[in-house]
């Protein structure tokens, strides 16, 4: 397998005094999906927000290295423009903003980042054009203003359509599959299978093992209260869908 | 929306402080300070004035003097010191010249660090720009051009001196000298300003411009617009402004006034840069402008379009008189407030005419310590059957020490007539914030987006060049406004 893109060490966050993640760790390689499962509120969210740089929550021991750098200590726009890349559990609407000038001031920050020339309007566009057939979404989408009004599944698809847009190393996906419908999973899953390579790698955050036989997994974690207790390959997966969490809960008070 | 150059627009981002904020050397001819009735005889006999003007000056400034200055806006300043303005302040001998290279580098200078586009590319472009420096017009383009059409396009002097029948019939017949502090003011002692006449069933073929600066330290600025669009022609015209940093409070006291006649069509569209004072609240413009226009013929529409991110205090209700069957009037505007500086701003609607329809857009935006009001009147008259009105007035609120408020009036005296009005406020969310970090824009792109965002319904009315030069100055206004 390739280098190390992502080393989590012993991350530990509160919010609001309440801690949340006790000791996370994680390593992801180049071309690896990893799946995140686990219990609602055991803090995936929480891990994905604080990877992304969230300042609500506070970092109060560990450390994370993407691609050999230090990411705590980078401003979330600096994560993003380095290749770190959330979709959201719940996508923020931002109303009058279409999806075209939102992703062009985005596209341009990224390029910038990496000392390459602004794309001419009609490049932007066919990048544009390229990835909106890439993830099958509907062209008129990216006319409409971010998010705003957009039905569930909507929202989701659009969450992919950027992180197409942005290529990045890490693709952090936090349940991008729930509120889909059978055929916007394959869609979706299809999308983030496309823009898999060697050299990049996805966090699969779910509920569901269906997800998992689309975006297959080489590694599954279960998240249980703010700590990864078991890992394993992606049988991990199904054994949870079959058993639910119970055993691993009691495994662990074990 | 547009393809507007959002990255140029970004990249100015940079440069925190009021570029603008430098004075211009250029040899002035300035009238001691205060005001009494010699000062307004002096300053229409240096324009040597037909007497009609002297006397409408006079009869302007006794009125002014039996007025107190109003005191119901939501806002809080140092009034100005009305003794203590020079009335007058002319560059000195101002020749007319035919090509910029005729005329002063520095002026040319100062309008390049403005960013004003008085070169050949904005000529190319076809906008013809009448400059209004200080108070007297010195570069006109394109005139001939719109002579040919028989559109007149000039400053408000040679008006009076060229064509003083049509200035006589005109002026004040929308704003009386009388109607208010400081109409009243402007009437006795307004130095210059534009005019523009379009006559009958003529479509002006280029959006007309002027660019106004103040310029003297301690010269009130008194400019008085006045635009007349003849039968079933029409007109876009772009005002565009800003002044260098100054310590004492500059008072500005303009009045514009529009005529349209039956099926003519006026498109003013306003975008306003005056120094708003430092982050303290110190210095700035005071604006307390007048602008009223009148649909005198059926048919007849008067589209009021601003963008407002300048002035420490703003006070400007631009209004429409719905006197014309079937006339429509409209109202976008965009107020920013950031810092310690105060907008009191909003139209009035008067529906007289049968069938006649307003519509306001109002998007007000509060960052720092700022006030932002919205004060709208509607008012349907008796005889005004099947009036209209929409209003839509949202505030977005950035931080948590601003304020916006929103005072609506609404008199409608005839029950045939449909009024509705709508109100948001909101706040940029945290949430907003992030999820542009998280795509890789730093939180003033993110603020300035979710900022142009907002007001893409106002800002989409403007003509194309204005609409980038808009976007800039929201953004610049933005600025230093995080953390
Ligand atoms: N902004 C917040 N304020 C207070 N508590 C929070 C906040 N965000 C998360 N939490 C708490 O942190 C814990 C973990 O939440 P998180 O959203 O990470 O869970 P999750 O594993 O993603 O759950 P789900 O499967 O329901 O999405 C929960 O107890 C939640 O209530
Ligand atoms: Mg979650």
């Amino acid at each position: 397998m390739g280098k190390t893109l992502l080393k989590i060490e012993n991350l530990n966050a509160t919010i609001e005094g309440k801690s949340i993640l006790k000791g996370i760790n994680l390593e992801i390689k180049e071309g690896e999906v990893h799946a995140i499962m686990g219990p609602n509120g055991s803090g995936k969210s929480t891990l994905a927000s604080v990877l992304a740089g969230r300042e609500i929550f506070e970092v109060t021991d560990g450390h994370v290295e993407f691609m050999g750098k230090d990411l705590l200590s980078m401003a979330p726009e600096e994560r993003s423009r380095e290749g770190v890349f959330l979709a959201f559990q719940y996508p923020i609407e931002i109303p009058g903003v279409s999806i075209t000038n939102f992703m062009k001031a985005a596209v341009s920050q990224h390029r910038e980042h990496k000392g390459l020339e602004p794309l001419s309007p009609s490049e932007f566009l066919k990048l544009m054009k390229e990835k909106k057939e890439l993830v099958e979404i509907e062209a008129k989408l990216a006319n409409r203003a971010v998010n705003e009004g957009f039905s569930g599944g909507e929202k989701k698809k659009n969450e992919v359509f950027q992180m197409a847009m942005l290529e990045p190393k890490l693709a952090i996906l936090d349940e991008t599959d729930s509120g889909l419908d059978i055929d916007a999973l394959r869609i979706v899953a299809n999308g983030v299978n496309k823009l898999k390579n060697s050299e990049n790698a996805t966090l699969v955050i779910t509920h569901y093992q269906r997800l998992l036989d689309y975006i297959v997994p080489d590694v599954v974690h279960v998240l249980y209260d703010g700590k990864i207790v078991k890992t394993g390959g992606k049988e991990l997966a199904l054994e949870l869908e079959e058993k639910g969490y119970d055993w691993i809960k009691k495994e662990v008070q074990v | 929306m547009s393809t507007l150059d959002d990255n140029k627009i970004l990249e100015e981002y940079s440069e925190k402080e009021y570029e603008a904020g430098f004075v211009t050397e250029i040899e002035s001819d300035v009238f001691p300070i205060g005001l009494d009735e010699d000062v307004v005889r002096a300053i229409s006999l240096k324009k040597n004035e037909p007497e009609f003007m002297l006397e409408f000056r006079l009869n302007a400034f006794r009125r002014w003097k039996t007025m107190i200055e109003p005191e119901w806006a939501h806002l809080k300043y140092q009034k100005p010191k009305f003794q203590d303005i020079s009335y007058y302040s002319a560059p000195k001998n101002m020749p007319k010249y035919n090509s910029l290279d005729e005329v002063d580098p520095e002026l040319l200078a100062t309008f390049k660090k403005l960013g004003v586009p008085l070169d050949e590319q904005k000529v190319l472009a076809g906008v013809a720009v009448d400059v209004v420096m200080d108070s007297v017009s010195v570069h006109t383009t394109f005139k001939k051009n719109l002579e040919e059409k028989g559109i007149i396009f000039c400053s408000i002097s040679e008006a009076i001196q060229e064509h003083p029948e049509l200035v006589k019939k005109y002026l004040a017949s929308v704003v009386p000298a009388g109607d208010n502090f400081y109409a009243a003011l402007n009437s006795a002692v307004f130095t210059d300003g534009s005019f523009a006449y379009i006559p009958k069933g003529v479509r002006c073929p280029m959006e007309l411009s002027t660019y106004f600066r103040i310029n003297q330290a301690n010269t009130g600025q008194f400019e008085r617009t006045l635009i007349v669009a003849d039968e079933g022609s029409y007109v876009s015209y772009l005002e565009g402004c800003t002044a260098p940093s100054r310590d004492e409070n500059q008072l500005h006291a303009a009045v514009v006034e529009i005529v349209a006649m039956k099926d003519a069509e006026v498109k003013y569209s306003t975008v306003q840069n005056w120094y708003p004072g430092d982050k303290k609240g110190k210095g700035g413009v005071y604006n307390f402008v007048t602008k009223r226009g009148i649909c005198k013929g059926d048919n007849s529409k008067i589209s009021w379009t601003q963008v407002e991110t300048g002035s420490a205090v703003t006070w400007k209700y631009p209004s429409t008189i719905l006197k014309g069957d079937n006339s429509v009037g409209e109202f976008y505007s965009v107020a920013v407030t950031n810092n310690f500086q105060q907008a009191d701003t909003g139209t009035k609607m008067i529906h007289i005419g049968s069938n006649t329809k307003s519509t306001i857009i109002s998007k007000g935006i509060s960052l720092g310590e700022s006030n932002n009001s919205y004060r709208g009147l509607v008012k349907i008259n008796p005889k005004a059957n099947n009036a209209r009105n929409y209003s839509q007035c949202d505030s977005l609120l950035i931080g948590s020490k601003c304020g916006a408020h929103t005072f609506p009036y609404i008199e409608s005296e005839n029950p045939s007539a449909v009024v509705e009005h709508e109100a948001t406020t909101s706040k940029v969310s945290e949430d907003q914030i992030f999820y542009c970090n998280q795509r890789g824009l730093d939180t003033e792109d993110a603020i300035s987006l979710i900022v142009n965002g907002f007001a893409k319904e106002v800002l989409n009315q403007l003509p194309m060049e204005f609409a980038v030069e808009a976007q800039k100055l929201l953004s610049l206004t933005l600025e230093g406004s995080v953390g």
